[in-house]
């Protein structure tokens, strides 16, 4: 009841403030009136009784505002009347609350996205029942230390370990890195898939069923069962198109055929570091793997899981392993049989690659928002420092201080959150950019902006607020503010002392700048050296599908050429594919033969020998669908085919190695093995045929010429190629529905990872070094600036007293320089200390790279200069009589 | 500020918390606007509390947002419209509370200024 009362009160005198204070008035008139009666009756005269009353009351005001005190809601009001007033302060300086904002929501922005990414990545559970109980169990060799020594094992090991671990731990043996092609059926094509092999209590043991059909059973698990495969629900859609009917049925895989028993909901991953997340069926492995297989000790094609029983842990499951793998290592030998087991938590297992960088990364979007929110103390103090007169004559005015503190704080709660606000959308941008890119991690599907996040936003604004409004609140004493009444403009101290606050952060600012720069240039020099096994063309969304005219059924030239110009001109009319083109080997795809070379300009090589260059066939459409750019001359024309074919494209290292410091186009090139000429009529650039190797010097003939079989069809779409797959599947099958096609896939998925993780690292720390040093850079500007239009009359006095201009520059500009020296030695030092932990994301550059070093304290001092130069430069050159006359 | 001749500068908790007890204890027998209920005070005490208008509409709308009484407006013995407040069911115990309070503390202090 009272709180019923105290609610309905509250939202009286909060919202019908205006009834309630005529009210309140006509209360305290009612007394009065009554104390005048009992004056007039006690036998004053009219007057004197109102003037008696009168003094008797007290300050009729002052009562109002002493009872209005006491209602509740008047601190809310009192806070709004201070929202409104510090939002028209800011809406009155657009310049500085927009940058305000800006700065503040680049910092919010990226830490949002970077947290979302650990949370969701790194630390959210895996999609299982009681996940904590899962892990992964390798085997290990002490002397094989790479790959942190986490290796796969053998399946006559498991068998010995499963039985070892009864009552503690159910464990299951997957190998998640097989493959199969799957035959023609029902007016599909046969493709290559990705396959994993699993014992029969895989799916039990993670803790998922199928959503149709029924997981796989004892039974279904040894070599003697019927062919079982469960599919997973991407490929069931994909091939498939989600029909139900395929339960049931035989697919043949390998040219055998399997019972459809199950397929997987579409959500079900299993990501290991050892792959599994592309996986597109799953059979049992006893059936699949020969019987000498699951029972060999030195053949590791396998990793296993394990769920912990509950009492039981990693620790104690691995000791308990390692006796039976010992005993093992005795009693076999050999020297591929590995001698000891280790084990991780299954989060662990898949995104123990993603932890260094991404903690990384998180620092790094840590020493951004702590950089912004430095900017913006040092802006609200400059602000602060260019309304003091105003401030003071509201502290002389008995204006209080809790309460010009409380509108420093809530200036600076208004500029974060306008900034955590936008910073939330740009996250959100950010993470959609990611989860569209970065397809190739582990548990990106995992990514979104949850609760979670939303709180660390709000934690974010407030903590930067609270920051950045205490080091303003704190910035000027009261009595410095009451001093700003005194001071001429000639006096200085106090803001000097100001300055020296501002000083103070530009030196931390400088110095996290250091190390992130630091850190942004040590990953970009390895990227750098990463970046030496790009492809040579841009890999995202190319789809390729190898096929290969039998030439029993295609005898003549002239039969294939029209085959690939009918596939080619069918699949370029589909609409939303943007170009295609044929390729004997497309890049990062294999190598794709040889052949010896001479140059029939040069004078001829000994016999035997020649210049070797990596042969390729390709369309007219091949070199722009795939984006290989054109260095020189031209590509192929459509006419230059069969007998016209005598034409040739080199790549760049061929141009080098065969036309050394010469003009290779119309030059010509003869295979040695056939004697074919071809008149070198262009040069484009070096792919690579493995993503690990040097690129080859390279020759590009006509596809449409004689002797070309089998080739790979790229398509280009702007998204989602994939698609595609299938069309153009039907596409070649509808021409020739005898035709395999295989290899389907994109380009991307045939790229190890790790150039992709580099170069995504080094560029996102760049991206953050690069807004550091950009707020630093302002930062040290402002200072500048604000310290000269403090120092006007001083330094116009200088002038007109005889300084020297050149000498006055140097004075200022020293004085801007000295906290960018400071914080650089200081960021330099702290460098030495945080690159030991990016040290496993680099790839063949050390952390002390004295270039790297150099380079970023040359960087660092040239940046500051410049933003030093142009206030130091207008001191040096005002002109004196103006500045004496300023105020 | 509550009893003149006593002389105090601010309102201690110890006479504020007494004021309320005695507005509270005012309006136990029937609904007072703000002049009776010092003019009762007044005469109660024998003359010797004055309560200051200063310090009773703070109190009184002071206890009417904590809801100890509820205010409603009638028309006065003057014939006026004036403010009447009433003591709430909560406000009943609060009495309660605050006079067993009161009789704790008066009878300490007169322990100890009798002794003395």
């Amino acid at each position: 009841m009272r709180l019923v009362a105290r609610i309905r009160m509250a939202f009286l005198s909060l919202f019908r403030r205006g009834t309630a204070s005529t009210l309140l008035d006509d209360e305290l008139r009612y007394h009065l009136d009554r104390q005048i009666d009992e004056n007039v009756t006690a036998g004053m005269s009219p007057k004197h009784a109102r003037a008696a009353a009168l003094r008797k009351f007290g300050n009729p005001a002052l009562l109002r505002d002493q009872t209005r005190a006491t209602w509740t809601g008047v601190w809310l009001d009192s806070l709004l009347r201070d929202v409104r007033y510090v939002t028209r302060a800011l809406v009155h300086a657009p310049g500085f609350t927009s940058i305000a904002v800006f700065i503040i929501a680049l910092g919010i922005g990226a830490n949002v996205a970077l947290f979302t990414l650990v949370h969701r990545v790194l630390l959210n559970p895996l999609p299982y029942p009681e996940p904590d109980k899962l892990v992964s169990i390798y085997e290990h060799e002490a002397s094989n230390s790479n790959d942190h020594g986490y290796l796969p094992i053998d399946a006559g090991s498991f068998s010995e370990w499963q039985r070892a671990s009864q009552g503690v731990a159910d464990m299951a043996l997957v190998s998640p890195f097989q493959g199969y092609s799957v035959s023609a059926e029902g007016g599909k094509l046969p493709e290559k898939i990705e396959a994993g092999m699993c014992s029969w209590n895989f799916f039990s043991i993670l803790g998922v069923k199928p959503a149709l059909g029924r997981p796989f059973g004892l039974s279904d698990d040894s070599p003697s069962s019927e062919a079982t495969v469960i599919l997973s629900g991407a490929f069931w859609h994909r091939r498939y198109a989600g029909d139900s009917s395929v339960l049931g049925r035989k697919i043949w895989l390998d040219a055998k055929p399997y019972t459809v028993i199950g397929i997987m909901p579409e959500s079900f991953v299993y990501s290991g570091a050892f792959g599994g997340n592309t996986v597109q069926v799953w059979t049992p492995i006893a059936h699949e793997f020969p019987p000498s297989l699951m029972t060999a000790f030195d053949d590791h094609e396998a990793i296993a899981i394990a769920r912990l029983r509950s009492g039981t842990t990693l620790p104690a499951l691995v000791s308990r392993l390692q006796a039976i793998q010992k005993e093992i290592k005795a009693g076999h030998p050999g020297p591929a049989v590995h001698s000891s087991v280790i084990g991780r938590s299954m989060l662990d297992d898949a995104v123990q690659d993603y932890k260094t960088p991404l903690y990384a990364l998180l620092a790094a979007t840590a020493c951004v928002l702590l950089i912004a929110s430095m900017n913006v103390a040092s802006l609200l103090v400059a602000r602060l420092a260019s309304r003091r007169k105003e401030l003071a004559i509201r502290v002389a005015l008995g204006g209080g201080w809790l309460r010009i503190m409380r509108e420093r704080i809530l200036e600076s709660l208004l500029l974060c959150a306008a900034g955590g606000t936008i910073g939330l959308l740009l996250a959100g941008a950010a993470i959609r950019w990611l989860v569209k890119t970065r397809h190739d991690m582990n548990r990106v599907e995992a990514i979104h902006i949850g609760v979670l996040e939303l709180g660390f936003v709000v934690l974010a604004v407030i903590a930067t607020a609270l920051f950045a409004g205490l080091i303003s609140a704190f910035s000027s004493k009261i009595k410095d503010v009451l001093d700003g009444l005194q001071d001429s403009s000639r006096t200085l101290s106090s803001s000097r002392a100001r300055a020296g606050l501002r000083r103070t952060l530009l030196v931390l600012q400088v110095s996290l700048t250091v190390v992130l720069l630091v850190g942004a240039g040590l990953l970009l020099k390895s990227y750098q050296r990463l970046r030496s096994t790009d492809l040579g063309v841009p890999a995202d969304n190319v789809l390729t599908l190898h096929f290969g005219l039998p030439e029993a059924r295609y005898k003549v030239s002239a039969q294939r050429i029209a085959f690939f110009e009918n596939v080619l001109a069918q699949v370029r009319a589909m609409p939303g594919i943007q170009s295609a083109g044929l390729v004997s080997a497309a890049p990062g795809q294999g190598y794709g033969g040889d052949d010896l070379v001479t140059v029939v300009e040069h004078p001829s090589l000994p016999k035997g020998t020649g210049l070797d260059l990596q042969i390729r066939g390709a369309d007219p459409g091949y070199f722009s669908a795939i984006h290989l750019p054109l260095i020189r001359g031209r590509v192929f024309r459509s006419d230059e085919r069969l007998d016209r074919a005598n034409v040739v494209v080199i790549s760049q290292k061929a141009a080098e190695m065969c036309f050394p410091g010469e003009d290779p186009i119309g030059k010509h090139i003869k295979i040695s093995v056939d004697g074919r000429i071809g008149e070198v009529i262009g040069v484009v650039g070096d792919t690579r045929w493995n993503i690990t190797e040097p690129p080859m010097p390279q020759m590009y003939w006509p596809v449409l010429g004689d002797g070309w079989v089998n080739v790979a069809l790229i398509v280009r779409s702007p998204s989602n190629v994939s698609a595609f797959a299938m069309p153009i599947q039907k596409i070649i099958g509808s021409l020739d529905p005898d035709l395999p096609v295989s290899g389907v896939g994109t380009i991307r998925e045939s790229i190890a990872k790790s150039t992709i993780d580099s170069q995504f690292d080094s560029l996102l720390v760049l991206a953050f070094a690069v807004i550091a040093l950009v707020l630093a850079a302002a930062g040290l500007y402002g200072v500048l600036t604000y310290l000269v239009t403090q120092r006007t009359s001083e330094i116009g006095i200088r002038i007109a007293l005889g300084a020297r201009r050149e000498q006055l520059l140097g004075t200022v500009l020293f004085d801007g320089l000295r906290p960018a020296l400071v914080g650089l030695l200081l960021g330099l030092g702290a460098s030495a200390i945080t690159v030991r932990l990016i040290r496993s994301m680099l790839y063949q550059t050390e952390p002390f790279d004295p270039v790297v070093f150099l380079s970023v304290a040359a960087l660092l001092l040239l940046v500051a200069t410049l933003a030093c130069m142009l206030p130091a430069w207008r001191a040096s050159h005002l002109d004196p009589i103006q500045a004496l006359r300023t105020e | 500020m509550i009893v003149d001749n006593l002389g105090m500068g601010k309102p201690s908790d110890l006479v504020q918390g007494t004021l309320d007890l005695l507005i509270l204890k005012t309006l136990l027998l029937d609904p007072l606007h703000g002049w009776a209920i010092a003019k009762r005070i007044q005469q109660l005490s024998g003359e010797v509390l004055q309560v200051q208008q200063g310090s009773l509409y703070p109190a009184l709308h002071r206890l009417e947002q904590q809801g100890w009484i509820k205010a409603k407006w009638a028309e006065s013995e003057t014939g006026r419209q004036a403010k009447f407040y009433a003591l709430t069911t909560a406000g009943r115990s609060q009495l309660e509370k605050e006079t067993a309070n009161w009789n704790r503390l008066s009878a300490a202090i007169n322990l100890v200024v009798g002794e003395a």
